[in-house]
């Protein structure tokens, strides 16, 4: 779709302006132009050959005589149909033919050659195919004097603007709303085309009745015409639509499509015999049936409006017509459609139906009374003119549309407190005289009636200020900055709290991840530790983005894949992202995944190669900087997914708020991955930082190691070591796990190192070995477990 | 022999003794034979006893002043010899500081996130907040209240991820954020906030497609705001992101939810407006939308479009980053391979 601007010539006088700097100005004014194609090949002319000799080493080539005009020159030709008397079109030294060829004198099989004579195709102008290769060079009108610019006088000398519009001035692809674009950058005005034409005295009335029973048919104008003559079409025609990217059928279907392009009000055409007496449109029954004119079968739906004979359907309206009423070579009598259907239901139809026309594409955007009635009037002058039609006197209206004016007031100060412009009564009078708006003006307050072609213009100060601003140009925008003092700007909600921990774990050394929120269902049936309701989505467009997931686990198994596919063997990652789930609950998610080691393997041998408790340190970490320590734990348990005897909840004030643990090996090979609700985390209170002074007395450090069996956890031997040890044991550590020959084949060692301490006194030996003392009875009364080497 | 000879005499060998010695152990052993309990220092005064008082006075004086002498002569040359040895010893010690460090492990951020908080930083100087809103939202928000009725024809643009009728969808756009902004500041107070999130729309992913993407969009609600008033917003945000030498640019164009609409271009970063492939020859690169609010917007955020004024704007991240760092492919941002996300664990030039 491209607009032809030899035709918008038709329309806006604008001389010999540079087409490249009106397509800048119309792009500055916001109607985007996106390529400027000129069709124009200088160097070519009309000329006639006067003489045709067979070239004397060829049995093909021909050596003619060209005179364009003023000289005559020798040129070597090799198509059939060349003879002396034809006028043709030459391609002198220097033109440039497309693609990239650049005639120049030559010496063709010892011949002098001066330039070329061109077939249509050769020049760009027309496709080439068998049949007109096999019809030569182009014989041109032999009324046109030669010595002329050809590309001028055949009307080859077009230039396209290709548009990319917004969605609201798509009335632009059309010839006459553009034009209106082109006379406001340019100051000049627009003459519409002629509608003219002499009727006969019959009236359609007589033999034609129409009838419209819904209200999604706002519009219905109906004229006949007699007698028309099928033919071709004449040139400029043909042209202009195949700039437009249409292809030329005959006169009148051409005439219909050249009044859309016009106007971008579609037009369909009845054959009047076959038609019969009766127009009546109305929504469609269901399962009611229509062969359209692409010869398809269709079966309608009660939401699509069709017209219809009186009994069955001869189009589907503002889509295409039916294969039962359309216009062929015998065609003799038309009844003119110009109408205007409801562009929600006509966009339905056509999507359901898959029938995305130029037309439907029309009716969606919305059309006007006043261009329907035009079209309609320009449609009967062009059969009238072009395929001898003789029009029946009147026409008839079906008319429910709104013809309130659409009118606004402002003062030349609310449109400069929009724009931030100093624009003054000059410059708004210029843009508002541009844009063809009729207005009226009294001490800065004006009255402004927008013209029914546009509705993409509503009346309100904004609008009006949005039209005036993109004509007088918005590089006169002085910038400026609101001048309210404003408070600093934070943070709200969960933000803050989330970037902390984000930064937090980036500087453990983890990286930061985003995946997609959509997951296919057989990643969304992994890891459902804490399953609720998924959420899918109606209509996915592929299976593997599906549902919005609940955990981010699977997709940072993908990224552990992909990274491993790339050789990138030390994967820790972390990934912040919003679950849903049951229709619109929310939860923020933190996962990790860890791979390999954490940092790189050095030639010292210092890396941390990563396994549970490496991702244990680190989330233990993250519960120490939000100022949770004591208050999380870590509960051996088995999770789907996960390794049997590596994987855990975590608790955090006995609430499950996450799982660590090891991947299972049937879905990863050593991945360790932890997932935690932050909501649950930002939702615990925690007390402000404390100053704690510290302990002027000695601590005192004792070991011990308790064996016990292996299902006795360390949490269980600790919890009963601090119960015993008071406040005056102040750490434990563990400093050693040991499994082996010197232990029980059921057993373990586990060995702790204590430290105590007291804020107000050195402690004694005494006071120190009674609690050690107590500590080992109380463990060993309490647990299956035994003080090692007592 | 007088003892003054004798001490000349002793002397003259221990500096010949300290000349040859080469170790501070020599010069140790050396000082315990002069200075030593049977040192020749001390065996000077031998047999005092047989001397005459004046004598005696005369050989201990020598002798204390030879102690002396002696003494700081060999301190001095013993801490020389230590000095040395040290040094020796430190030198053998010598590593080779080419050998690889210890690698201070540390993680990287999102490439979005870090252009999201740059982003951030500089508009909450600016004053405003950052919030944030559903993924999952509802129809109305999305939409409805934003000036896009159903059957709206700019839906076709944002073709939307529905997830139960046509009431629950995955946002298309960050901009429902603003209407609940609006909707649940009831004093009806000015507004500055921003929403940057994550965004949905049925595209299929290629080089320069993909169905998740980020915004970052602006609102701004106050009296007497113009279009003016967005130009130098926009002004300080394209230089802070792409250079102080950046020229911006207002195009007309189209969003549902203000009126009027422009396009925010920046002069060509690459060609500086010259023309050239990355900005298509034209020297312009679009890099958001923006506009002032529409009233209907104003009206259904209960802002009452009488009093009230405001702008809008809106950023992809995907394409400013992009354009920022010069990725071709906006899928990269989802495949984080870590030897691309590695780099910018790095503070942005100012």
């Amino acid at each position: 779709m491209a607009i032809s601007m030899n035709w918008i010539k038709d329309y806006v006088d604008y001389g010999d302006a540079d087409l490249k700097d009106v397509a800048n100005r119309v792009t500055k004014a916001g109607i985007n132009v996106e390529k400027v194609e000129s069709h124009y090949i200088p160097h070519l002319v009309i000329g006639e050959v006067v003489e045709c000799t067979p070239h004397p080493d060829s049995d093909h080539l021909h050596v003619c005589q060209v005179s364009i005009g003023q000289e005559t020159l020798q040129i070597v030709c090799g198509a059939s149909n060349v003879r002396v008397g034809i006028k043709v079109i030459v391609a002198l030294p220097g033109a440039l033919l497309p693609p990239d060829v650049v005639i120049q004198k030559s010496t063709i099989r010892g011949v002098e050659s001066n330039g070329m004579l061109c077939a249509l195709y050769e020049l760009g102008f027309a496709e080439k195919t068998k049949e007109a290769y096999d019809r030569g060079i182009e014989e041109v009108d032999a009324s046109i004097p030669v010595g002329l610019d050809a590309c001028r006088a055949l009307g080859y000398d077009d230039t396209l603007f290709e548009l990319d519009l917004n969605p609201n001035r798509s009335d632009c692809n059309n010839h006459i709303p553009f034009s209106y674009e082109v006379a406001a950058v340019l100051g000049k005005k627009v003459t519409l085309p002629s509608t003219e034409t002499h009727p006969i005295k019959d009236s359609v009335k007589d033999s034609l009745q129409v009838k419209v029973e819904t209200s999604n048919c706002s519009m219905y104008l109906a004229r006949m015409v007699k007698d028309i003559v099928i033919g071709p079409s004449p040139d400029f025609i043909k042209h202009r639509l195949e700039a437009s990217g249409m292809r030329s059928i005959n006169n009148v279907v051409d005439i219909s499509n050249y009044v859309m392009l016009e106007y971008g009000q579609p037009l369909h055409f009845f054959d009047a015999d076959k038609l019969g007496g009766t127009i009546l449109v109305r929504m469609a029954k269901d399962q009611e049936e229509i062969t359209t004119l692409d010869g398809k079968a269709r079966v309608l739906r009660e939401e699509d409006i069709v017209i219809t004979d009186g009994e069955k359907p001869v189009c589907i309206a503002g889509v295409m017509g039916g294969a039962n009423s359309g216009i062929d070579e015998n065609t003799k009598t038309i009844v003119i459609e110009s109408a205007i259907f409801d562009p929600y239901h006509v966009r339905y139809t056509s999507i359901h139906h898959e029938l995305r026309s130029e037309a439907s594409l029309r009716y969606e955007k919305g059309l006007t009374f006043e261009y329907c009635q035009y079209a309609m009037e320009r449609a009967c002058h062009l059969l009238e003119k072009y395929a001898s039609g003789k029009v029946l006197s009147d026409c008839i209206v079906h008319d429910k549309t709104d013809k309130t004016k659409k009118q606004v007031s402002f003062t030349l100060e609310e449109i400069n407190q929009i724009l931030g412009m100093e624009l003054t009564v000059e410059d708004v009078n210029r843009s508002l005289d541009g844009l063809g708006f009729v207005y009226q003006v009294a001490k800065d307050v004006y009255q402004v009636e927008i013209p029914t072609r546009r509705t993409d213009v509503a009346p309100n100060k904004a609008d009006l200020a949005e039209e005036i601003g993109r004509l007088y140009g918005y590089d006169h925008i002085e910038a400026t900055l609101p001048t309210t003092v404003s408070k600093p700007g934070r943070y709200i909600g969960d933000v803050s709290y989330r970037k902390a921990v984000s930064r937090r774990l980036r500087s453990l050394g983890l990286n930061e991840v985003r995946t997609y929120t959509l997951i296919s269902e057989e990643e969304d049936a992994t890891f459902q530790y804490a399953r609720q309701d998924a959420i899918s989505l109606l209509r996915p467009m592929s299976s593997d983005k599906k549902v919005i997931r609940q955990t981010l686990l699977p997709s940072l198994l993908k990224v552990l894949d992909y990274n491993l596919a790339r050789h990138v063997k030390d994967v820790c990652i972390y990934e912040m992202a919003n679950v849903y789930f049951n229709e619109q609950e929310e939860d923020t998610k933190l996962a990790i995944l860890m791979h390999g080691s954490l940092d790189p393997v050095t030639w010292q041998n210092k890396n941390r190669k990563v396994d549970f408790y490496l991702l244990k340190g680190i989330i233990e970490n993250i519960f120490h900087y939000l100022g949770l320590q004591n208050r999380y734990s870590f509960a051996s348990c088995e999770i789907p997914d996960f390794h049997p005897g590596i994987a855990a909840n975590i608790l955090l004030d006995r609430q499950v708020v996450g799982v660590i643990g090891k991947v299972h090996p049937n879905l990863a090979k050593d991945a360790y991955v932890l997932e935690i609700s932050l909501k649950k985390l930002i939702s615990s209170k925690v007390k402000p930082i404390k100053f704690k002074e510290v302990s002027k007395y000695p601590s005192v450090k004792k070991d011990l190691a308790f064996v016990t069996s292996k299902e006795v956890s360390s949490q269980t031997i600790q919890d009963e070591i601090k119960k015993a040890g008071g406040r005056l044991l102040t750490d434990i550590q563990v400093f050693d796990v040991y499994e082996g020959e010197h232990v029980g084949k059921e057993e373990k060692s586990i060995a702790y190192s204590l430290t105590f301490q007291d804020a107000t006194k050195t402690l004694t030996d005494e006071e120190v070995m009674n609690i050690f003392h107590h500590i080992i009875e109380r463990v060993e009364d309490r647990l299956p477990a035994k003080v090692r080497d007592k | 022999m007088k003892v003054i000879e004798k001490v000349n005499q002793m002397r003259e060998e221990l500096e010949k003794e300290l000349a040859s010695a080469t170790s501070s152990k020599e010069v140790s052993e050396i000082r315990v034979k002069y200075l030593g309990k049977k040192g020749l220092v001390t065996e000077l005064t031998a047999n005092m006893k047989e001397l005459s008082p004046e004598e005696k006075r005369e050989v201990g004086s020598l002798s204390n002043q030879a102690k002396e002498e002696f003494s700081k002569k060999m301190e001095e040359e013993e801490k020389r010899w230590k000095e040395k040895e040290l040094y020796q010893k430190l030198t053998s010690e010598k590593i080779d500081v080419t050998l690889p460090a210890f690698e201070m492990v540390q993680g990287s951020p999102h490439i979005l996130e870090k252009l999201t908080e740059e982003l951030e930083e500089l508009l909450m100087s600016m004053g405003y907040d950052v919030v944030e809103g559903p993924e999952v939202e509802k129809d109305l928000y999305n939409f409805e209240l934003l000036n896009l009725p159903k059957g709206h024809p700019a839906r076709d643009a944002q073709d939307t991820f529905y997830t139960k009728g046509e009431e629950l969808l995955l946002r298309s756009q960050t901009s429902p954020v603003q209407i609940r902004t609006m909707l649940q500041n009831e004093e009806k107070t000015p507004i500055r906030m921003i929403c940057p999130g994550k965004t949905y729309r049925r595209d299929d992913d290629d080089a320069t497609h993909s169905h998740q993407f980020t915004q970052m969009e602006g609102l701004l609600i106050d009296k007497n705001i113009s279009l003016a008033d967005l130009k130098g917003t926009f002004d300080i945000i394209a230089k802070k992101l792409f250079g102080s030498a950046r020229q911006t640019r207002f195009r007309p164009s189209f969003y549902p939810f203000t009126e009027p609409s422009v396009e925010l271009d920046i002069s060509c970063f690459n060609c500086d407006g010259k023309g050239c492939p990355i900005c298509k020859g034209t020297g312009w690169i679009t890099v958001g939308g923006a506009g002032m609010v529409h009233y209907k917007v104003l009206e259904n955020g209960g802002y009452d479009p009488k009093e009230w004024t405001g702008f809008a704007f809106g950023f992809g991240m995907e394409r400013l980053a992009m354009l920022k760092y010069n990725v071709t492919d906006v899928r990269t941002f989802y495949t984080n391979d870590l030897r691309v996300v590695k780099p910018f664990d790095r503070k942005e030039v100012e």
